[in-house]
């Protein structure tokens, strides 16, 4: 089990890349999602060439915005899913997507390996939970998070497992709401 | 700080984390999210989900030279386009991007209520309502769905009370008067995704001229 409970090499690449601006963790990393993403991107609707723009553009922000990248409270593919998304919605609709406001740690924050360790065991579960789904349920939520549903459709689909899938992830975010609120009272 | 007691659906946060939102709806989850740390562990939950689609997503093949370009690209100063968006005062950051950090341009609709519109289009509305305290928000119905969130102060009407941070949603068939609460104004970001119809404020002719 000991093996099991080392941080996942996405997240250490991620982390050298924050910490110590790391260039050849980058390549590791770009390696890893740049392919993925251009498949997930075109399943999302873009053609090839718009598809190859994003993964760029995306890949180049997660070098610029490595500061936000925080293993507490998101795995580094959650986090590049949402730059993944916001990059395609401002290209597609030409409105600056509304984001929320950021939280901030301190500049000299540790990371608390215990909490990290905690996030990636859900997140795997997680993995395994979407991959025992029955098939049309999978596609069902892939379409949701690939953005080919619409809120009411999304609504309509009771039988989508959506909060028991989110429920195992959440249970590991919800340790942190504590320190959220810290974070965010001025 | 009081306890937010009306969330996010699940499915709503869903559409969020996808982007497939109405702009205006979208707004509203943004500035809920920047007030309520519960929707925002279950935002990142979302968001977990996603990434691990992304995860399993088939990899296709890049064009040759990509990757040198793009680490080529890294040492490039840039100058940020988007920078986070900040609070100011009782408007949290998203709601002052849609005023683009400009204070909301108040327009009386009489009884002291008043509006400022902040998008208005076939996708649906945005604007900030001020209510004084004990007066109603006129009666009127829904076309399609109505997010109402409060900004500041309270308001009740037949389904409960709302406080700040706040999520009233009310759709087509929810007939309601809110009423603000007493003590500060209400200010209320609202969002819907079609025009409003009024029923008792202003006659139905005047609703293009008012926007409401």
């Amino acid at each position: 089990m000991a093996a099991d409970r080392e941080i996942s090499e996405q997240t250490t690449w991620m982390l050298a890349i924050r910490d110590r601006r790391d260039k050849q963790a980058f390549a590791r990393l770009f390696d890893h999602y740049a392919p993925r993403l251009k498949g997930f991107v075109i399943r999302s609707g873009l053609d090839a060439a718009q598809a190859e723009e994003v993964v760029q553009d995306v890949m180049l922000t997660i070098w610029r915005k490595a500061e936000q990248f925080d293993p507490e409270r998101a795995q580094v593919s959650g986090w590049i899913y949402q730059i993944t998304r916001n990059r395609q919605i401002d290209v597609v609709r030409r409105v600056a997507r509304a984001v929320p406001e950021e939280l901030k740690h301190e500049d000299d924050h540790e990371p608390d390996p215990g909490q990290v360790l905690a996030l990636e065991e859900e997140t795997g579960k997680l993995k395994q939970a979407l991959k025992r789904l029955k098939p049309e349920q999978r596609t069902m939520i892939e379409k949701a998070y690939l953005g080919d549903l619409t809120h009411q459709e999304i609504q309509a689909q009771t039988g989508l497992p959506l909060g028991t899938i989110k429920s195992r992830i959440r249970l590991g975010l919800d340790r942190l709401r504590h320190e959220l609120k810290e974070l965010r009272e001025p | 700080m009081k306890t937010i007691t009306h969330h996010i659906p699940d499915p709503m946060l869903a559409a969020y984390a996808a982007g497939t939102l109405p702009h205006a709806f979208e707004v509203v989850v943004a500035t809920h999210v920047s007030m309520c740390d519960t929707c925002r562990v279950s935002l990142e939950a979302h968001q977990a989900v996603g990434g691990a689609i992304l995860e399993n997503a088939d990899a296709a093949d890049l064009p040759e030279g990509m990757k040198s370009d793009v680490m080529a690209l890294l040492d490039q100063p840039i100058d940020d386009p988007q920078p986070a968006p900040k609070r100011a005062g009782i408007y949290p950051g998203p709601v002052m991007h849609a005023l683009r950090n400009r204070a909301p341009r108040w327009k009386s609709l009489g009884f002291g209520v008043r509006q400022s519109i902040l998008s208005d289009g076939p996708e649906g509305s945005l604007r900030l309502l001020h209510i004084p305290p004990g007066r109603a928000v006129p009666d009127h119905g829904h076309n399609g769905m109505e997010l109402t969130l409060v900004l500041q102060g309270s308001f009740h009407d037949e389904t409960g009370t709302f406080g700040v941070g706040d999520l009233e949603i009310a759709d087509e068939e929810l007939e309601h008067t809110p009423i603000a609460g007493e003590g500060d104004p209400c200010i209320c970001l609202a969002a819907t995704d079609a025009p409003l119809r009024f029923r008792t404020f202003v006659p139905r002719v005047l609703q293009p001229l008012f926007r409401i």
